[in-house]
């Protein structure tokens, strides 16, 4: 299981942004966001979300499998860095490849930016400024255990099912009990292309 | 008055060593030891501040991160007992406004109003003042000039603002814009308990089994207080919010009572009447701490369930459930906020929650009692020492003979000088329109966005003769001035403000101001000098002052004797009474079972729901109600000039119900009794059908306030802002929907913002106009 990570805690987002805010004070990306904040039952409910970069572990992270310009670096404690800027050549490749939508590309700059979970800071021991201000603990950053100490019998996932493929991540999502035990559904399964049903095409 | 950048009073930095990193870096240590990152905590030449956010009532603790040469840009957040380094949006931009370039450098002068403001000196500037408050009283009487302060003054100040207008001005016409936020939940409390102030501290909230949360959107208003709400849950304690609208906390409340807006009198009797009917009173509670029962209960006996279900448009059975699970709470808590004070029943709403809270036995318990959440930063310290009309320091009544000798006394003026009490903000703005207050002297406060009937307003303040404002923006108050005084940001001074909880906290000083901008202070004691009065006003700065507000607060109700800059820095927060300078404050009332009557009883008071002011009718069928968002502070002088925070919300809307036909962005023209405006709208089902809700942060022609009634609560003299009647009608293109006009300063972003624009998601924000309250 994840060491020290942030866990996402989507019952508890009031959607303020404070974590887009913030995520703009870090010095690794000063004046730029790596945040989105979704509001995934707009119309109905206030329901929020944010996503950060889930620093994907198994497969190594698809973003960083698919840079040509091998600009993405993941370090040895399993953080997903942002893209090197003397090696990224904006092809938004990785953009493409995300699952879950995160990295972002300056068109203007042809550079990609996204979380790297405030490695200035973590890597020093300190939360990342999202999940150090976010009001409500709905970015947590902290261990499984510290996570549980102070949320008893709280139950998280780190697998997120895109259709056949399951992606193992270093970021967790506070879920609720029922669907502690298996993979959170990512997205969709593929079951039509081009008028063709995939599932019963012959795989060859 | 002077204080240099100093290294916080306690490290809560982590540690740099990795062989003394926390638990929980194992992942790290696995990988080969702490890998290297460029984080130092004050980085290279920086200074770290620890001050407070200049902005709502829980004032969270930050560092305001200072360069070499002295200038703030930035922030870092704070290990603070009240936030524990959580900060919402309007904390981490806060520092953007210290050194924006909107910034008030030079005193502003002109003749009328038709003329161009020009830079002058401040000798000029405040020259012309004084003329000017002289011949408006040679004229008309010292009582025909009025003062308005600020709730988001420091408490130095705000003690200034009520000496100032009563001795160098002496006129009795002296109130402040807490009048529009906090008063009705200050005048109950004090009818209760004899004592103007939250009964608890937020860290009550995690010991609770049951909250109770009326008419405070605590997720955008309050949002670091939602770690608290959060945590009372985990511990499984119930949640029940009474409010209009869905918000963030009401989506998951264990109850969620959606009543319709000014029905919470009757909504609170109907529970009180369950809990009578079902004995879930704590009768030896009742019988030994309060008086006034029979009346509070025959008022609720009067209010079953079904009834209040009529008016509220609630279920019964719901109004029944919320009187179990608050009933049957080992230890309950009920906080409130405007959503129940803004009304012309304001101060009967909060009586009512005190009259379920007191029947319960849930008062002055760890875990049990009530809370009042204050909007401005020091809207509960603002209002302590005499800047309200009929206040003394230390919480005394002008017009008692007794508390007017003690502060003449100490003022070294005799009693006869002193005035008797003027007449609440709304009312000031009345007599302005009828000629009798002739000149202004503004101070924090922003009356052209913030005042109900905006109109009105307007017109009101263009009949006077002379009007002067003290901001540091140029606020749309401030735009109508013939005097504007450039003063300075909360972080370039030193002074205390009171939270929700009432606990004393210190903002220390960060930069040096800009040249050409003074404190209020110093404005305030150069004016008394030049009227006349300058012995009165020989303060170097907020410590004098404070000295001075100490002694005249001690022995009262609000004691602040015990307290000092040096205990303040050392505690992180005193909460007040605090008598003598060996007493650790008083963070829960009541505990020794004693009231602040003279006989120690919670004084209960019979509460009868009536409807709003403004009647509802086929041609304004439904409810408007007002509020905050979580971007924008107030009145939006400071927040609106922030790029991120105008990007995060730059315009307001109306929320309304699908059920009216309307879809998203479709323009609508919201029209009540005093006038209309044209919004886009936001369609959800998260609002009651028959409700519309509209945020009130921005200007004419947006403004929500163009809308609200002016109608007061009788004894608090609180707006109505939280209901109206209102319609909807379809505006025909979008164009009608008019663009919040830019601020009449340069850009609305500063420099880093700027920055943030070229942020790759495409920014969504036309400029909001800057005006407002400030600390």
């Amino acid at each position: 299981m994840m060491g020290r990570t942030i866990f996402i805690d989507p019952g508890r987002c009031i959607g303020c942004q404070a974590c887009v805010s913030a995520c703009r004070e870090c010095d690794s990306h000063r004046g730029k966001s790596m945040i989105h904040l979704d509001y995934p039952d707009e119309g109905h409910s206030v329901a929020s979300l944010p996503t950060v970069c889930m620093h994907c572990e198994d497969p190594v992270a698809p973003c960083a499998e698919v840079c040509p310009a091998d600009a993405i670096l993941v370090t040895v404690d399993g953080v997903v860095q942002t893209a090197d800027t003397s090696r990224c050549i904006g092809c938004a490749n990785c953009v493409n490849a995300c699952p879950f939508g995160v990295p972002k590309i300056d068109l203007a700059a042809k550079l990609q930016m996204k979380c790297d979970l405030c490695y200035d800071r973590t890597s020093a021991g300190l939360a990342p400024m999202c999940a150090t201000v976010c009001p409500t603990g709905a970015l947590f950053y902290g261990t499984l255990d510290e996570l549980r100490a102070e949320r008893p019998g709280v139950e998280v996932v780190d697998a997120f099912a895109f259709g056949g493929t399951t992606v193992r991540t270093g970021v967790a999502t506070v879920v609720p009990a029922d669907r502690g035990r298996r993979p959170l559904p990512g997205g969709l399964p593929v079951v039509e292309v081009n008028g063709v049903d995939v599932r019963k095409a012959d795989p060859r | 008055m002077t204080s240099a950048p100093r290294p916080p009073a306690t490290d809560d930095r982590l540690p740099l060593d990795p062989a003394l990193a926390p638990p929980g870096t194992t992942a790290f240590r696995d990988a080969g030891g702490l890998p290297a990152g460029n984080w130092r905590g004050a980085r290279d030449g920086e200074t770290l501040v620890p001050t407070h956010c200049c902005f709502c009532g829980v004032q969270c603790g930050i560092y305001l991160r200072v360069d070499r040469t002295g200038t703030v840009f930035g922030v870092e957040p704070r290990n603070h007992d009240i936030n524990r380094m959580r900060l919402c949006p309007k904390g981490i931009n806060a520092y953007q406004q210290v050194n924006h370039p909107d910034r008030l450098t030079a005193p502003l002068v002109r003749s009328s109003r038709d003329e161009p403001f020009r830079e002058v000196s401040w000798d000029e500037a405040l020259s012309v003042t004084a003329a000017g408050i002289r011949a408006v009283q040679a004229r008309h009487g010292n009582d025909a000039f009025g003062m308005l302060g600020g709730a988001s003054l420091f408490t130095e100040k705000t003690y200034l603002v009520g000496k100032f207008a009563r001795i160098a001005l002496k006129t009795r016409h002296v109130d402040y814009n807490g009048r529009l936020c906090m008063v009705s939940a200050a005048g109950a409390n004090k009818l209760a308990f004899g004592i103007d102030r939250a009964g608890n501290p937020f860290s009550d909230i995690l010991l609770t089994d049951c909250l109770l949360i009326a008419g405070a959107n605590v997720g955008e208003c309050f949002p670091v207080l939602t770690q608290y709400v959060w945590g009372a849950r985990d511990r499984g304690a119930k949640l029940i919010v009474v409010d209009p609208r869905e918000t963030a906390v009401a989506r998951t409340a264990d109850i969620h009572v959606a009543l319709r807006p000014g029905t919470d009198a009757a909504f609170f009797n109907a529970v009180l009447h369950v809990v009578v009917e079902e004995s879930l009173t704590d009768e030896a509670f009742l019988a030994t701490r309060t008086s006034g029962w029979e009346e509070a209960r025959a008022a609720a006996a009067d209010c079953p369930p079904r009834r209040a279900a009529e008016i509220c448009g609630v279920p019964a059975e719901q109004i029944a459930e919320v009187a179990r699970v608050f009933g049957t709470a080992d230890k309950a808590m009920a906080w409130h906020a405007r959503g129940i004070e803004h009304h012309t029943q304001g101060v009967d709403n909060c009586l009512a929650v005190i009259n379920l809270c007191a029947a319960t036995g849930n008062i002055g318990r760890p875990g049990a009692g009530y809370g009042t959440l204050t909007g401005q930063g020091n809207g509960q310290g603002g209002r302590e020492h005499g800047q309200k009309s009929d206040l003394l320091p230390g919480g005394r009544s002008i017009n008692d003979p007794e508390h007017r000798r003690q502060i003449s006394r100490i003022w070294g003026i005799d009693e006869a000088e002193l005035p008797r009490a003027g007449t609440s903000m709304v009312e000031m703005v009345h007599q302005m329109r009828r000629g009798e207050i002739r000149g202004l002297l503004g101070i924090c406060n922003n009356p052209f966005v913030s005042l109900p009937d905006l109109p009105a307003v307007t017109a009101a303040y263009d009949t006077l003769d002379f009007h002067v404002q003290c901001d540091f923006f140029l606020s749309e108050t401030a735009a109508n001035a013939h005097v504007v005084l450039p003063v300075t940001t909360w972080a370039e001074d030193e002074g205390v403000m009171a939270n929700a909880e009432a606990r004393v906290v210190k903002h220390n000083k960060a930069q040096e101001p800009p040249p050409g901008v003074r404190t209020d202070t110093w404005v305030m004691c150069r004016l008394a000098q030049l009227l006349g009065a300058g012995d009165k006003f020989a303060f170097t700065g907020s410590r004098d002052v404070f000295e001075e507000l100490r002694i005249a607060s001690a022995g009262t109700v609000n004691d602040y004797y015990g307290i000092t800059y040096e205990r303040l820095e050392e505690t992180g927060g005193i909460a007040w009474p605090c008598p003598t300078t060996d007493h650790p404050g008083t963070p829960r009332l009541f505990e020794d079972g004693r009231t602040h009557h003279p006989d120690g009883l919670i004084h209960l008071q019979r509460v009868e729901w009536r409807p709003p002011a403004d009647p509802y009718s086929d041609e304004y069928p439904l409810s408007l109600t007002t509020g905050r968002t979580v971007a924008h502070f107030l009145s939006g002088n400071q927040t609106r000039r922030l790029g991120a925070l105008v990007e995060q919300t730059p315009r307001p809307w109306v929320e309304l119900h699908p059920a009216h036909g309307f879809r998203n962005g479709d323009p609508v023209r919201v029209v009540t009794r005093r006038g209309a405006t044209v919004l886009p709208a936001l369609v959800t089902e998260a609002i009651r059908p028959d409700t519309v809700f509209v945020p009130y942060h921005w200007p004419i022609p947006t403004a929500a306030n163009t809308l609200t009634n002016a109608a007061l609560d009788p004894r608090s003299k609180i707006p109505e802002y939280k209901v109206c009647a209102c319609r909807l009608e379809r505006a025909e293109h979008l164009d009608e929907v008019p663009a919040p006009p830019t601020p009449p300063g340069r850009s609305a972003y500063p420099p880093k913002a700027q920055a943030a624009r070229t942020d790759p998601l495409p920014p969504t924000a036309p400029q909001g106009r800057g005006t407002a309250e400030r600390s």
